[in-house]
């Protein structure tokens, strides 16, 4: 078995242990923190690859399921259930471990859902949407299908920044640390910094392994062959339908995997998360990534957020995105279809199997 | 609700409509040359208002909308022959995103040149406070110049279409690209000439609006999916549809304070895109045909 | 015994009667070729049976099965492949690759277990490639597997489309033309792997414009002419008959 589709899936592993210790050496541990959420961004990038590049669907709608997973989980797990703490669900709940206890910053007793929970219901809720969205959508084509993934996004976005018990325009916040494993919690805060670290790098490790097998499996091949014909893929017993709205719903479980960790560990989310801009700037990663290279799209993933999120493009950081996009699609070789770019001559290994 | 209302509500509708409706015409100018969504059509209407709104203060009104349109009709051309010819081989998906990092590009630039701060024109008579009387509401006169220009633009559109020879060769290329060419006709340059005028129009409209509506640097992509609205409700390439739809979309907006809070106001739009989107795609007045891709 | 039945099928393109009222069966594990001058339906005809347009009226019938109307995928799904008048290869994949498509309707591994590299679905992969190997050697193009089919030649990528049809072990096999750019040295290698598949038990549905190679692998010949059936029968007979000339040959105008 080759190991070289394996390669990133392994460098991302050890940088994950090992950034930690070295950069602290360096005295340069707070790049930590932006390499943390660039991570999760790069998540959410995935995801989108995996969409545009492998079954050719556009979708300017990311950023929608990026929120609706950050919103949900941070919505379930700020309900304070102290008021029904006496009630039989409360008590059921509780056996099954199911609630976590705490106290408020005003030191008012706190009873809600444990982040668990709150995590797999918005994940849930995030595939239950694209579930049912995707099916109308996906029957579209090219600018139809922009268009409908843009009106989901904007629809996201005007209803969590409209909504006063999602916070409005302020959006949620005091949304506690997502305790994943015993002793180890997503949260932000200079202690945790490291083990955030670590624990973002490996899940984005995570998501590219089950990408790169998906790829080399029989379920990848056909979604490549549904991408460069879908008349042939169907003639060969592929149900492009059925395939295109299953990766539609992966896409946005990434999307939402990574809102889910991302407001766990800056502990707030905004509507701003949803904003069109954003999906834009997803859009503009798997371009210049290469489309259909999962490695392109996570080393653009993780170096345009962090040199965004370190403030490099200043007030320019829009436009970077817009001017990037244009220049991909410019330089990208003449006459071939959407899911190639320039870097894909560049980097023939992004070819799986 | 008291007939004053109704008429208020009306005329906000018929004003935010018209310049929907100006909108749409753009894209389906550019559509029906080129078979691709310019992203970027909302970015002209709001370069018309600005470049007017800085003009307007050197130059007498009439001269500085005039100028802010050549400006803009100019920008339509440039962003043609620069940037989208390059990508035009690549297929429509490509021209696609190459509009909408554009529109992002313009709206940074126009944040960069003109700063955050709302603009405004002049009326074009009279000024803030003149109104007109009908059935018991006032309204500025500035309304009925919104409304003649639009019906201007379409009926002088119409008539491009029909009668100049020019508009008649871009009908042909938007029907056969080939066959224009074999006639003689240039399609690229009819193309570069789609832009333009789209680009035109888009400044003209807002303008018009502009005293009313204000403008501000980042209007361009709310309006441009409202444009798109309309256009697809009306029919992909159809402006005659697209005024009709478009008044439509502006007293639904308008009126959907009625039954929904204002925070959801721009909800009303998209839920009319989603459901011509997923219920018909070619609109109301479209074919079979226009609801597939348009192939070029 | 008809293993395809096809019976008063019918479809139009706005005011075109594509394919009008056509009716004919294939024997299982015989060579039908439909034949007919250009514009008589054949092409529209395979699109009915396979799935790719709807007929306006009309039933195909498979094995014993009403598949009128059914998703291409469903019908694949049924037993039959096909090729394409214009070859539709994947062409980044190699050839290879390409063949192993061919073996979705005889595998069933999916997203997760794709996700999670179960054991398995890889043991389902090694079954998929080794059957696509098969398949691959028997139209002889082994040499050309782990080649990108968008630069083969013309007439190998015909073959790895052929190749990828009959991996996945179809009881009917619809070729569109697998002759139509070939040369008189190719189209005789067409002919003597047809006559291998054929031996394997798939029936054929052939539809082509080289006479001589549908004389020669033919068992039963339908004619179409403007979308309706003109005439059936054996290789002979349809040499014979003299409406068929015609239609070729044109009329002769006293």
């Amino acid at each position: 078995m080759s190991i070289k589709p394996y390669l990133p899936v392994i460098a991302l592993a050890v940088c994950a242990f090992l950034l930690p210790p070295v950069l602290t050496a360096a005295k340069s541990a707070f790049y930590l923190t932006q390499l943390t959420m660039s991570a999760y961004y790069a998540l959410a990038s995935l995801g989108l690859c995996a969409l545009m590049g492998y079954a050719g669907q556009i979708s300017l709608g990311q950023a929608g399921f990026f929120a609706i997973g950050g919103y949900a989980s941070s919505f379930i797990a700020t309900r304070n259930l102290q008021a029904i703490a006496s009630s039989p669900l409360a008590k059921a709940l509780d056996l099954a471990g199911l609630l976590s206890r705490g106290t408020d910053p005003y030191g008012v007793a706190l009873l809600s859902l444990s982040p668990w929970v709150s995590c797999i219901l918005a994940v849930l809720l995030a595939a239950a949407v694209a579930a049912l969205i995707g099916m109308p959508v996906l029957k579209l084509k090219g600018h139809y299908l922009a268009m409908a993934t843009l009106g989901f996004g904007l629809v996201i976005e005007k209803v969590v920044r409209g909504t006063k018990a999602l916070g409005a325009a302020d959006g949620l916040s005091n949304v506690p640390g997502f305790p994943i494993l015993p002793g180890l919690v997503v949260t932000g805060g200079k202690a945790a910094r490291a083990s955030n670290f670590t624990i973002s790098w490996v899940v984005l490790a995570l998501a590219l392994l089950a990408l790169v097998n998906l790829f080399r499996s029989r379920a990848g091949r056909a979604l490549r062959a549904l991408h460069d014909g879908e008349e042939a893929a169907g003639a060969n017993g592929v149900d492009t339908s059925r395939y295109k709205l299953n990766v539609f719903i992966l896409g946005a479980v990434f999307a939402a995997v990574a809102g889910v960790l991302l407001t766990h560990y800056n502990g707030s989310i905004g509507p701003g998360e949803a904003n069109v801009m954003k999906s834009v700037r997803y859009v503009a990663i798997v371009s210049v990534g290469g489309m259909a290279n999962l490695t392109g799209t996570l080393i653009a993933g993780l170096l345009l957020n962090f040199l965004s999120l370190r403030g490099i493009f200043g007030s320019l950081d829009d436009a970077v995105f817009g001017i990037v996009l244009i220049f991909v699609m410019m330089l990208a070789p003449e006459g071939k279809a959407f899911g190639h770019s320039f870097s894909s001559f560049l980097r023939r290994k992004g070819r799986a199997g | 609700m008291p007939p004053e209302v109704v008429l208020q509500y009306l005329i906000s509708g018929l004003i935010y409509g018209s310049i929907y409706a100006a909108v749409a015409i753009g894209f389906n100018i550019i559509y029906n040359a080129t078979g691709i969504i310019n992203f970027a059509q909302g970015e002209f209407a709001m370069l018309g208002g600005m470049f007017a709104s800085s003009l307007s203060a050197r130059l007498p009104l009439a001269l500085a909308i005039a100028v802010a349109m050549v400006l803009t009709a100019l920008s339509g051309a440039v962003l043609e022959r620069v940037f989208l010819r390059r990508v035009a081989r690549g297929g429509v998906l490509k021209m696609i995103v190459t509009t909408i990092g554009l529109s992002i590009v313009i709206r940074e630039a126009a944040l960069l040149a003109w700063g955050e701060s709302v603009r405004t024109l002049p009326f074009f008579t009279g000024n803030e406070v003149s109104s007109v009387s009908f059935l018991g509401a006032n309204f500025s006169p500035q309304v009925f110049w919104v409304v003649g220009v639009t019906a201007l633009t379409v009926a002088a559109l119409t008539a491009f279409f029909r009668f100049t020879l020019m508009g008649k060769a871009m009908r042909g290329c938007s029907a056969s690209r080939e066959g224009a060419s074999l006639c003689g006709i240039d399609p690229d340059r009819m193309v570069t000439i789609a832009f333009t005028l789209s680009a035109g129009i888009g400044a003209v409209a807002g303008c018009v609006v502009a005293p009313l509506t204000q403008t501000h640097y980042a209007i361009g992509s709310g309006l441009a999916i409202k444009g798109f609205t309309v256009a697809a409700f009306g029919g992909l390439g159809n402006s005659v549809a697209a005024v009709v739809a478009g008044l439509f979309l502006g007293m639904l907006e308008s009126f959907s304070i009625v039954f929904v809070p204002e925070a959801y106001k721009d909800v009303v739009s998209i839920c009319v895109l989603l459901a011509v989107l997923f219920v018909k795609p070619s609109g109301l007045f479209g074919s079979r045909a226009a609801g597939a891709l348009k192939d070029y | 015994m008809s293993i395809l039945q096809v019976s008063g099928l019918s479809r139009s393109f706005g005011g075109l009667r594509a394919v009008d009222g056509v009716g004919f069966g294939a024997e299982e594990r015989g060579i039908t070729a439909v034949i007919g001058p250009n514009g008589a339906g054949k092409t529209t005809l395979f699109n009915l049976i396979s799935g790719s347009l709807m007929p306006d009226s009309g039933r195909v019938v498979f094995d014993g099965e009403d598949i009128t109307g059914l998703k291409p995928f469903r019908v694949a799904r049924r037993g039959i492949s096909r090729t394409f008048q214009t070859v539709k290869l994947s062409r980044r994949m190699t050839a290879l690759e390409n063949v192993m498509i061919g073996r979705h309707v005889r595998s069933r591994a999916g997203f997760a277990s794709g996700m999670l590299a179960s054991p398995w679905a890889k043991k389902e992969e090694r079954s998929i490639r080794e059957e696509a190997m098969k398949a691959i050697e028997l139209l002889g193009i082994a040499d050309y597997r782990d080649k990108e089919t968008g630069s083969l030649p013309f007439g190998i990528q015909r073959s790895v489309e052929l190749a990828r049809a009959i991996a996945a072990e179809p009881k009917l096999l619809l070729l569109d033309e697998p002759a139509s750019g070939l040369n008189v040295r190719e189209t005789r290698v067409l002919a003597e792997l047809v006559s291998r598949i054929r031996g394997r038990g798939i029936t054929i549905l052939v539809v082509e414009h080289d006479m001589s190679l549908v004389m020669d692998i033919s068992d039963e010949i339908v004619v179409l002419n403007f979308g309706k059936k003109l005439a059936q029968g054996k290789p002979r007979e349809i040499q014979a008959n003299r409406e068929v000339i015609d239609i070729y040959l044109g009329e002769d105008d006293a």
